[in-house]
């Protein structure tokens, strides 16, 4: 009944670039075979790889990227229909497989979602692919009616031909446009002209949405299935020592006991109920590991030595830091701190999937289809032929789904059980034990002023974890994790700094704790905006400048920057008093190619309870693709990012996460939303993120408030933990 | 053997008297809109309605719910989505991953009939949901919207 299973534990990395604050989801598929293009068959109507056409005129858009309800499918498909020309009304959506991908020398490019880089990475050739089946689809016209091309026009799924009064219907072209050879220059619309692209337009894929009948990786049935339930050792780096299978082995259902890798334990049965509950019941004694007596306060110490070591990584410095210190008229200092945090996922982790000797398939929920499928194949010991990935909407991704162990974990279970398909879904409890966590740091800021209180110097130090060094650290040169500078980098396109000082220095110390860290929606642009916001409002009030006059006066330089936070000050009101016991607090960032900028107004009662009446918030993420989308993902952002502020710690006791699940770790409810005004100011000419950049306000522009409400200066979050009553 | 009135159907199941609602809707018989999010009644994905009262089905032993009592799960609000909070999550493009929605329409749903009209105090006390994607201000605007359509 026994068997155990050795599953490789070694990690899949692959060579991807990193680019300084991109989120980075290494993969490498060993035996992936360069296909010939004769193996590259599309389905009938397949214009391109993006676009089929069905006699009826339905337009099938393939989408690459993963839709977790950041609306990334809706606004790709809006890209590619723009540029095509159809009938919106005809647009459906599917995703193609890893496999497939693999199978055609990876004609739809990179599968990865996240790092808010679903449009903006993908949108060039996806708006191409559009473009060049509209063109296919002309030709195919002209050449039928024997016009010249210059004389057909597409329009709203259809060709026409002015001089002659023809017109045809893309369903009719398709057949032919499909034996056409794809065009070698392609043109793409002045986004000016935009009519589907650029406009509030619904989403594709709310109906399943409202009456239970969309299938998350959770729901999925396959004739056969089983079910199981894993438990992995609570200590992190522990192993199974011993478990008792015959304990649970005449429990209802259970079909089989097995070990998972050497660290869990996993039972199958024929419903997931019975899995759990018999895995509750089961004896596991725990081998826990080097990491067993490790708790939070090792981790805070370990972190603390950090912030005055002697060497660290420097990704940004300007000037002689030191020097202008130690010259300063005056000099502030503070340090700050943010703990380890869960992505909490509606949706815990799940995966389907199917092994024989010959072939497996894996059905989930991923943010990565094709290290979903790089996983698949190592866990599987078969080729790249003989597996493949479905993937499945997902209850939420948020970083956390861009990781394969529990894709990993179900192939190896399904090994256990050749030919029957076996779904693993993890507990609540088990997702919370076993997250890759937001990573920890603490950072201790000095600024040094002049007589006149202008800021002449600024150290920022950094200690803490790096995600890089943990999940690709080839991704790590000379020391330097990109990752960990987030909104902090010298000008430039990407998580640039918006202050400029004569001198400055940014650097880290990196010290990694037991805790394996992951990608968490908004990653480390949410601390460091913290940081830096929250000192800078430091500086503003021991100057006793206005705090967006401050800002103004060293952002002179970084006009993207400026025009958010101007537009949020000019929308709440800023040279206006707030309402009566309203405080209003400030913060603006650049991350995931967007500039953001936002003012929360709150109250503080006398005993000391916070609340958020209303947000301003302005986001410039160059070209806007589906503005009520974007809202949307404005408006959740606030959610997402007021949960970690207020509410949301992983502690560490003993190498185990003390927080199980939502009793212990809270999620911002109803009651607790503020009201949230958003503007979205696309200045074009670029193309930024939404899902991630104003996640990181959220918190700032509350504790800035908080300090303009009571005076007390919040440095270590979650809020839940700290009294604001005032002094 | 034993019996439940879902969605207006009696369904035979065969289950342990302890399993949960949640997983006997889920498992037994087949009605995936009803979530798993906690297991411990706290994030309200599985909220389901017993007499029109809606309950957190994955605390909620299958063996104490009686076979005369009318269970109705998302799948049974309303043929063809037609429910006006249906119609207004729809119109006010509500969801984002939509895994809570599930819950979160069940939940307004017992609300609003018992306050055809309810205000954002009432809302708040009532829908006590947990959304990850925060959604939460459509789906205050989308129970707004509903109770004015449904009385007009």
């Amino acid at each position: 009944m026994t068997a155990i299973t050795t599953v490789s534990r070694r990690r899949f990395l692959g060579s991807s670039a990193a680019t300084a604050g991109a989120l980075v989801v290494g993969f490498h598929i060993p035996d992936s075979p360069l296909v010939s293009p004769a193996a590259a068959q599309g389905a009938p109507g397949e214009i391109n790889a993006w676009v089929m056409i069905k006699p009826d005129d339905t337009v099938v858009v393939r989408i690459a990227r993963s839709e977790m309800g950041q609306g990334t499918l809706t606004g790709l498909a809006q890209l590619v229909a723009e540029e095509l020309e159809c009938d919106w009304s005809k647009v459906t959506t599917e995703y193609p497989t890893p496999g497939q991908n693999v199978a055609r020398n990876r004609v739809w490019q990179n599968f990865s979602t996240g790092g808010s880089r679903g449009i903006r990475e993908s949108n060039d050739y996806v708006r191409k692919g559009g473009a060049a089946a509209r063109m296919m689809l002309v030709k195919a016209a002209a050449d039928g009616w024997g016009v010249p091309l210059h004389e057909c026009t597409a329009a709203n799924g259809r060709v026409l031909h002015g001089a002659s009064g023809r017109s045809a219907r893309y369903g009719e072209l398709a057949g032919a446009a499909a034996k056409l050879a794809p065009p070698t220059e392609i043109t793409l619309k002045d986004p000016k002209t935009w009519k589907i692209a650029g406009k509030p337009l619904k989403r594709l894929d709310t109906a399943p949405k409202v009456d239970g009948s969309q299938v998350y990786g959770m729901d999925l049935r396959l004739p056969g299935m089983l079910n199981a339930a894993i438990k992995d050792c609570p200590v992190f780096g522990g192993k199974v020592k011993s478990f008792d299978a015959a304990a649970v082995a005449r429990r209802p259902g259970v079909k089989k006991v097995v070990a998972v890798g050497d660290s869990a334990v996993a039972v199958v049965a024929d419903t997931w109920w019975h899995a759990k509950t018999a895995l509750d019941a089961l004896p596991i004694q725990w081998d826990e590991g080097a990491n067993a007596g490790t708790s939070s306060s090792d981790v805070a110490q370990m972190l603390k030595a950090g912030l005055t070591a002697d060497e660290a990584v420097a990704a940004n410095k300007v000037g002689d830091v030191k020097a202008a210190l130690a010259g300063a008229a005056r000099t502030i200092e503070a340090v700050y701190s943010y703990p380890h945090q869960n992505h909490a996922c509606m949706e815990v982790m799940n995966a389907t999937a199917r092994w024989t000797p010959q072939r497996c398939e894996v059905w989930c929920p991923t943010q990565n289809g094709e290290a979903a499928f790089a996983a698949t194949v190592e866990a599987s010991g078969l080729t790249s032929a003989q597996c493949d990935v479905h993937k499945i909407h997902l209850g939420g991704g948020f970083g956390r789904r861009g990781m394969t162990d529990y894709v990993r974990q179900a192939v190896a279970i399904a090994k256990e059980m050749p030919g029957t398909p076996v779904k693993l879904i993890w507990s609540r409890e088990e997702d919370m034990l076993h997250g890759r966590y937001h990573p920890i740091t603490q950072c201790r800021l000095v600024a040094g002023l002049d007589k006149d209180n202008n800021v002449s110097a600024l150290h920022m130090r950094i200690s803490g974890q790096s995600i890089l060094a943990a999940v690709f650290p080839q991704n790590v040169r000379n020391g330097l994790d990109p990752v960990v500078f987030q909104g902090l980098n010298p000008p430039g396109p990407e998580a640039s700094i918006g202050y400029t000082v004569p001198n400055l220095l940014i650097d880290h110390a990196m010290r990694n704790p037991p805790v394996p860290p992951g990608f968490w929606r908004g990653v480390n642009l949410n601390q460091n905006t913290i940081y830096l916001e929250c000192f800078i409002d430091e500086i503003a009030a021991t100057t006793q400048q206005d705090p967006l006059a401050l800002r103004r006066k060293l952002m002179s330089n970084h006009p993207k920057h400026l025009a958010v936070l101007d537009e949020v000050a000019d929308k709440v009101g800023w040279d206006k008093p707030a309402p009566r016991g309203v405080y209003r607090g400030l913060a603006q960032t650049m991350g995931f190619g967007s500039y953001v900028a936002a003012c929360a107004e709150v109250s503080v009662s006398d005993a000391g309870e916070l609340k958020i009446h209303r947000i301003v918030a302005a986001t410039d993420c160059g070209h806007a693709v589906n503005p009520q989308q974007i809202e949307a993902q404005v408006e959740g952002s606030f959610v997402y990012g007021l949960s970690a502020a207020l509410f949301q710690e992983c502690t560490l006791k003993n190498g185990r996460i003390e927080q199980t699940n939502f009793d212990s770790y809270p999620v911002l409810q109803m009651k607790h939303m503020p009201k949230v005004e958003t503007h979205i100011k696309a200045s074009g000419g670029f193309w930024g993120g939404v899902g991630e950049p104003t996640i990181a306000v959220a918190a700032p522009a509350v504790l800035n408030a908080i300090f303009a409400a009571t005076g007390k200066r919040v440095r270590q979050l979650p809020l839940k933990d700290q009294s604001l009553k005032r002094a | 053997m034993a019996r439940l009135n879902v969605n207006g159907k009696d369904r035979n199941f065969d289950a342990e008297p302890t399993t949960p609602l949640l997983w006997v809707l889920r498992e037994q018989l087949g009605l995936t809109g009803t979530k798993y999010g906690c297991g411990i009644a706290q994030c309200g994905a599985c909220t389901v309605h017993i007499d029109g009262q809606p309950i957190r089905s994955c605390m909620r032993p299958v063996s104490t719910v009686m076979a005369s009592q009318k269970v109705v799960t998302i799948e049974g609000l309303a043929p063809n989505a037609s429910h006006p909070l249906q119609k207004a999550w729809v119109e006010l493009d509500v969801p984002q991953c939509g895994f809570c929605q599930s819950g979160m329409l069940m939940a307004a749903a017992a609300l609003l009939k018992k306050k055809p009209a309810p205000s954002d105090g009432d809302i708040d006390e009532a829908m006590t949901n947990i959304c990850r994607c925060g959604t939460y201000n459509r789906v205050r605007a989308a129970i707004h919207l509903a109770a004015k359509s449904d009385k007009a």
